[in-house]
C-alpha cells in the first residue's frame, strides 16, 4: 500500500500468453496460498458444523435459559460484519492475554461467525422435520437429547443438504478477510504477486479466481453427491 | 483522533520559548482517553497514511551559494518577484500524512512538509494567512504542478529520475528510508540483520514487504492491510517489528507516545523534494537557496523540533540540496 512500486524492468510489451508466466513461476507461492485457504475452511468448516449443530439443538430445546442464549448469540454474530469479528479476535482477545498464532486467530473468527450460518441452517431443517415425528418419539419414551439424535437431526441433515454446502461456499470466499490479518492466503498472495508483477496483474487475479473456483466447485459437486447418496436412502 | 489543536503561531519568532508552550500543550491534550477505541483510531489513521506514495532514487551534490534574506527584491520576471506582487501562493501538500502534512481539526494542515513550506513563502515575504494549502494526493502531485493549480508541492515527494522528466525539484530537504520499529524495551533487535527468527511485520504486496523479504531473508513475515495493524500487533507482542518507510513509522509512533521506537539504519533512500513547474531554474535555485540559509539559521532545526522532533528527537544532519542541470 506504501509506495506505488516501482516500475518492474520485467515489465513486458507483448500482450498474450507470456502474462501467464507470472503464474508459472510463482506456482509454489500460489500452492502455498491454496493450502492456506483450504486449511482456514476445513478446520472452519468442521468446528461450525460442530458447534453450529450444538447451537441449533440449544434453539429448539424445551430449556427456554438456552433458547435464549442460542437466539441472543446467533443475532448479535449473524448481524455483524465478519471484518468486526476478526477485528475482536485478533485485536481484543490479546488484550485479555488470550493469545495464538493467526491462523488460529482467522480459524476462531470464521468458526464463530459461521456457527450462527450453520445453526439456522439446520433449524430450518429441524423445523421442516414433521412436528409427528418427534411426538411419536416421545411418545415413545425417548428423551429429548434421543429423539434429537436418532429421529430429528438425521431427517433435518437430508433438508439441509444444500443449505448448508451454501454456508460452506460463503466460508470458503470468507477466508478471504484472513489476508488482513497475518493470514497469507490467495487473496494475500495475490496482493504480493500483482505488486511484484504490475504488468501482468489480470493474469495473476485469474489465477486467484480459477483457485478460488476448484475449492467453491470442488464443495459443490460434493454436496450434490451428499444429497444424492442422502435421498436414496430408503427411510 | 489524535491531531492537536495547537498550531503554533511562530511564523514570524521561531523561538524555543513557544516551542514549551508547544509541547505543554501537548502533555496536556496529549493523555488522551483513547483505549477502547485504539484499535479503531489507529486503523483509520495508517489507512489515510497508507496511501502515501513512495518509491525510490536521486543523488547528491551540493554548492555554496548566499543565502536569500526574508525582504528581498527578486530580478523582475521572475517566479519570485510575481508571487510576491501577488502576494499569495498556493502550496500542495499531503492532508493524511502524520507529522509531515496532515489537517487538524481546525482544518488547516500542520506537519514537517508544512514548515518547510512556510519557511519559502516567509522568504518570498509572502504573509502567513495568504498561503492557500490545498491537499496533494501522490497520485495528483505531477498533474498540479503541471497546471499551475499549485506553486509549489511539498508532500513528502521522492525525488526521481521518472518525475524529473516532468516536474523539476528544489531539495532534499528531508531523506526517508525503511526502517524498523519495535516495541520501547526491545533490546534484541538492533538492525535488519538481528531479524532472524523474528516476527516482522508489514503490509500486504507492498514494497517493503517484498524489500524485507530479500533484505532479511531469516525473518519470519506477518502481513497486514494496514500499518496500524502491525502497530497494534507489534504493541500487543505478537509481532516483533513492523517495517515500512520511516516517514510512516514516525506517524505511527506519534499516536501511540512512548511504546515505539526506531532502530537500525535505513536500508532505503526516498530524498524529498519540493516539486515545483519544469524548467524553472530561477525558483528553483532560489528554493535550494532559501532551504541551505534555514539548515544553518536554525529555522529548519525548528521545522523539525515542532514536527518530527516531537517523535524523533535527534534531527538527522540536512541532506545537501541537490542543484541538478536538466
Amino acid at each position: 500500500m506504501a509506495g506505488r512500486p516501482e516500475q518492474r524492468s520485467e515489465h513486458r510489451a507483448d500482450y498474450g500468453w507470456s502474462h501467464i508466466d507470472a503464474v508459472l513461476d510463482n506456482l509454489d507461492i500460489f500452492r502455498e496460498g491454496f493450502v492456506q485457504t483450504l486449511r482456514l475452511s476445513l478446520f472452519a468448516a468442521v468446528s461450525a458444523l460442530i458447534l453450529g449443530t450444538g447451537l441449533a439443538a440449544m434453539r429448539v430445546s424445551p430449556v427456554p435459559p438456552l433458547r435464549w442464549a442460542g437466539t441472543a448469540y446467533v443475532e448479535t454474530v449473524r448481524n455483524t460484519p465478519l471484518t468486526i469479528v476478526f477485528f475482536f479476535v485478533v485485536f481484543v482477545l490479546p488484550q485479555v492475554d488470550i493469545v495464538f498464532s493467526y491462523f488460529t486467530f482467522a480459524v476462531m473468527a470464521l468458526t464463530i461467525y459461521h456457527t450462527a450460518l450453520v445453526c439456522e441452517a439446520v433449524r430450518s431443517g429441524v423445523n421442516g422435520v414433521d412436528a409427528g415425528q418427534a411426538e411419536a418419539a416421545r411418545a415413545l419414551g425417548l428423551t429429548f437429547s434421543q429423539t434429537l439424535r436418532l429421529v430429528v437431526l438425521p431427517q433435518a441433515f437430508r433438508n439441509v443438504v444444500q443449505p448448508l454446502g451454501s454456508v460452506g461456499s460463503a466460508l470458503i470466499r470468507n477466508t478471504s478477510i484472513a489476508a488482513a490479518f497475518g493470514v497469507q492466503e490467495l487473496t494475500g498472495i495475490s496482493q504480493r504477486l500483482t505488486t511484484a508483477n504490475p504488468g501482468d496483474v489480470v493474469a495473476v487475479l485469474l489465477a486467484g479466481i480459477v483457485c478460488y473456483l476448484v475449492l467453491t466447485l470442488s464443495l459443490a459437486w460434493a454436496v450434490g453427491l451428499t444429497e444424492r447418496r442422502l435421498t436414496r436412502t430408503p427411510r | 483522533m489524535r491531531m492537536s489543536l495547537t498550531r503554533s503561531k511562530r511564523r514570524t519568532a521561531p523561538t524555543d520559548a513557544i516551542d514549551a508552550t508547544d509541547s505543554t500543550t501537548r502533555a496536556a491534550s496529549g493523555s488522551r482517553p483513547r483505549r477502547p477505541l485504539r484499535g479503531a483510531a489507529l486503523l483509520l489513521a495508517a489507512a489515510l497514511a497508507g496511501s502515501l506514495a513512495l518509491s525510490a532514487c536521486g543523488d547528491d551534490d551540493s554548492s555554496d551559494e548566499p543565502a536569500a534574506a526574508t525582504a528581498t527584491t527578486f530580478p523582475a520576471g521572475s517566479t519570485m518577484a510575481k508571487l510576491q506582487s501577488a502576494s499569495t501562493i498556493t502550496v500542495g501538500t499531503k492532508f493524511d500524512q502524520p507529522l509531515f502534512g496532515l489537517k487538524n481539526l481546525r482544518g488547516e494542515p500542520e506537519g514537517f512538509d508544512v514548515e518547510i513550506a512556510r519557511i519559502i513563502t516567509d522568504a518570498l515575504g509572502i504573509p502567513a494567512d495568504k498561503v492557500k494549502f490545498v491537499e496533494t494526493v501522490s497520485a495528483n502531485r505531477e498533474p498540479f504542478i503541471e497546471q499551475h493549480r499549485v506553486d509549489l508541492v511539498v508532500a513528502t515527494y521522492t525525488i526521481n529520475d521518472k518525475r524529473k522528466q516532468v516536474v523539476d525539484f528544489a531539495g532534499p530537504y528531508y531523506v526517508a528510508g525503511q526502517t524498523l520499529m519495535v516495541r520501547a524495551g526491545e533490546t534484541a533487535i538492533t538492525g535488519k540483520d538481528t531479524l532472524a527468527g523474528k516476527k516482522v511485520c508489514s503490509v500486504s504486496g507492498s514494497t517493503p514487504a517484498e524489500r524485507i523479504r530479500t533484505q532479511a531473508p531469516d525473518a519470519e513475515l506477518t502481513l497486514f492491510d494496514v500499518y496500524s495493524k502491525c502497530a497494534e500487533a507489534l504493541k500487543a507482542g505478537q509481532v516483533d517489528a513492523v517495517t515500512t518507510d520511516n516517514a510512516i513509522l514516525l506517524g505511527l509512533m506519534d499516536s501511540d507516545p512512548g511504546a515505539f521506537k526506531l532502530v537500525g539504519e535505513p536500508f532505503s533512500t526516498e530524498p524529498y523534494g519540493i516539486g515545483i513547474a519544469k524548467g524553472d531554474d530561477e525558483f528553483r535555485t532560489f528554493i535550494n537557496d532559501t532551504l541551505e540559509a534555514a539548515y544553518t539559521d536554525g529555522r529548519y532545526e525548528t521545522a523539525y523540533k515542532d514536527t518530527i522532533g516531537k517523535v524523533e528527537p535527534d534531527m538527522p544532519t540536512p541532506p545537501a540540496v541537490d542543484r541538478y542541470t536538466s
